[in-house]
């Protein structure tokens, strides 16, 4: 196909219209899934996630993940080149099902957090956070 | 090993038996990604912590595995059960194969 | 784990990202001190500032948090290995900072008053002119790069230990003329954009700059850890930033330019609390 102009704002939009279709990221997110539940159902319930609506600097992204009974909690960023981010098992003397931790985001993007429950069922969250561009760039 | 790595923890100095208390960890590492690039369009190879762990009296409070997209200076926070007097052991595992390793003791009023 | 939930829960609720007004917020360092980040300005900005405001007030709740405790704050891993570097013995005289210094603690009330006149020398010092001064000529050890990882991490220390005291540099008697000198420099407009310090810090402060938020540029709170290249930023590297970004040739870090500037700066946030190493974008 020739590039013309007209080409190009046309393949832009299939680009952004490809991008927007499989909402929940990309392949390889979708196979770190699979691997994390040996392909079950994910449903939702005893999963929570926190992180900041607005992060100031995708550098340091603070968030925290809780379950009441998670035995296991994966988080990962949707947009982000590798989209793993970390693997939470708690142990026997974990008081709380629960750790904060800081992340980097590649951009404006969906966090994702699945929990292993107790009873071997898995249940998944998501926050947008977006990620602001700095000032001056200084 | 990684130049400069230096773990801090903050632990409470005593608890009662079987309360709950926060740990926060923040060990000094610069968690290259992988994903960056030298001045000559290199890429500057990936060097992490990849894997945390705590535990205290030999039975495990929790297992990370961490991945690039953890912030340089990793910090993590968690809560643990304290039955009885010990010590906490903290464990990180740099991908060059170092281990650093510091530990806490609590005492149980 | 609660505090942050709490944090992050009020900025859902006050989620109103257009403002770029300083938060209303008090800074209260390891639940132990108040820091003063927001006071009436000195008489000789009164007239073009009114109240003077910590840039902490104009970053994120995550960010401020993350300064109001000493292990939430990745600045203080590097006061940690200054301390190391403040008891190690350097040079041919075999001294340490600690051996005429004493303790790091005892340094409080250093970082307030600098940049300050120095009578022998018969010029105003920053700190780093200082701390080289005492590394060439009493300790006999090789000098610091200006704003090197060893003297940014070196001023961090010295700043920590005076944190909570305000911000108290002299501009009158002999440091009056490099204060002049530098006061010039704060409202010369620079580059190719024809930007002064003035025309972001003071004409515009609490207005957005593309997606971030103007402050009134006090230096309080240096060194910095910024979440952007995190590490201590030190005060003469983010002048030079701003410089550049105005698309001039900058001065460089430690030049007699900025070394009058740093001391004008510094006089505009007289009566805010000492915060470095603080937490910025």
């Amino acid at each position: 196909m020739e590039l013309t102009r007209r080409n190009a704002i046309v393949m832009g939009a299939a680009a952004i219209l490809a991008a927007s279709l499989p909402v929940r990221g990309n392949a390889a997110a979708g196979d770190l899934i699979a691997a994390f539940t040996g392909g079950a159902e994910v449903g939702t319930g005893d999963i929570r996630l926190i992180a900041p609506e607005i992060a100031e600097n995708g550098n340091t992204v603070p968030i925290e993940v809780s379950s009441d009974t998670a035995v296991e909690i994966m988080v990962l960023a949707m947009g982000n080149p590798t989209p793993n981010v970390a693997t939470f098992k708690f142990g026997k003397l974990a008081a709380s099902r629960a750790a904060s931790t800081r992340i980097r985001l590649a951009g404006t993007q969906d966090v994702v957090a699945i929990a292993k429950l107790e009873d071997g069922s898995f249940v998944q969250t998501a926050s947008t956070v977006k990620v602001t561009i700095g000032g001056c760039g200084g | 090993m990684a130049k400069g790595v230096k773990p801090r923890v903050k632990v409470p100095k005593t608890a009662a038996a079987g309360d709950t208390i926060t740990i926060k960890t923040l060990i000094s590492h610069k968690m290259e990604s992988g994903q960056r690039k030298d001045d000559e369009g290199n890429v500057i190879p990936r060097s992490i912590i990849n894997r945390f762990t705590c535990d205290f009296n030999g039975e495990n409070v929790i297992d990370v595995t961490m991945e690039p997209a953890i912030s340089t200076n990793p910090y993590l926070e968690f809560e643990a059960l304290v039955p009885e007097a010990g010590e906490f052991t903290f464990t990180w595992y740099d991908d060059d194969g170092s281990i650093y390793e510091t530990a806490k003791k609590i005492a149980v009023e | 784990m609660r505090k942050l939930t709490g944090a992050l829960l009020a900025s859902a609720i006050a989620a109103t990202p257009v403002m770029a007004d300083p938060v209303d917020d008090t800074l209260i360092l390891n639940e132990e001190i108040t820091l003063v980040t927001r006071t009436e300005a000195p008489e000789h900005v009164a007239d073009v500032l009114g109240e003077i405001i910590s840039g902490w007030h104009f970053r994120g709740t995550e960010t401020r948090a993350m300064q109001a405790d000493d292990f939430d704050n990745p600045g203080m891993i590097f006061v940690e290995q200054a301390e190391e570097v403040w008891n190690t013995a350097e040079g041919s005289e075999g001294k340490s900072c600690a051996s005429c210094h004493g303790a790091s603690e005892d340094m409080a009330g250093v970082r307030p008053v600098y940049p300050k006149w120095n009578e022998a020398a018969g010029e105003v010092r920053t700190l780093e002119m200082q701390i080289n001064d005492c590394r060439e000529n009493q300790m006999g050890a090789d000098k610091w790069k200006y704003t090197g990882g060893d003297m940014v991490n070196m001023t961090a220390l010295i700043a920590s230990v005076s944190r909570g005291m305000p911000v108290n540099v002299a501009i009158d008697g002999p440091a009056q003329s490099t204060w002049e000198a530098g006061k010039e420099l704060y409202y010369t407009r620079t580059g190719q954009l024809e930007m002064a310090c003035s025309s972001c810090h003071e004409a515009n402060y609490g207005n957005m700059i593309r997606a971030d938020h103007l402050s009134q540029g006090h230096i309080n709170g240096f060194p910095t850890y910024r979440l952007k290249n995190t590490k201590l930023n030190a005060v003469h590297a983010r002048f030079k930033g701003c410089v550049r970004d105005t698309r001039a040739e900058t001065f460089s870090p430690g030049s007699p330019e900025f070394v009058a500037l740093e001391l004008y700066v510094a006089s505009r946030g007289n009566g805010l609390a000492v915060e470095g190493p603080s937490v910025r974008n």
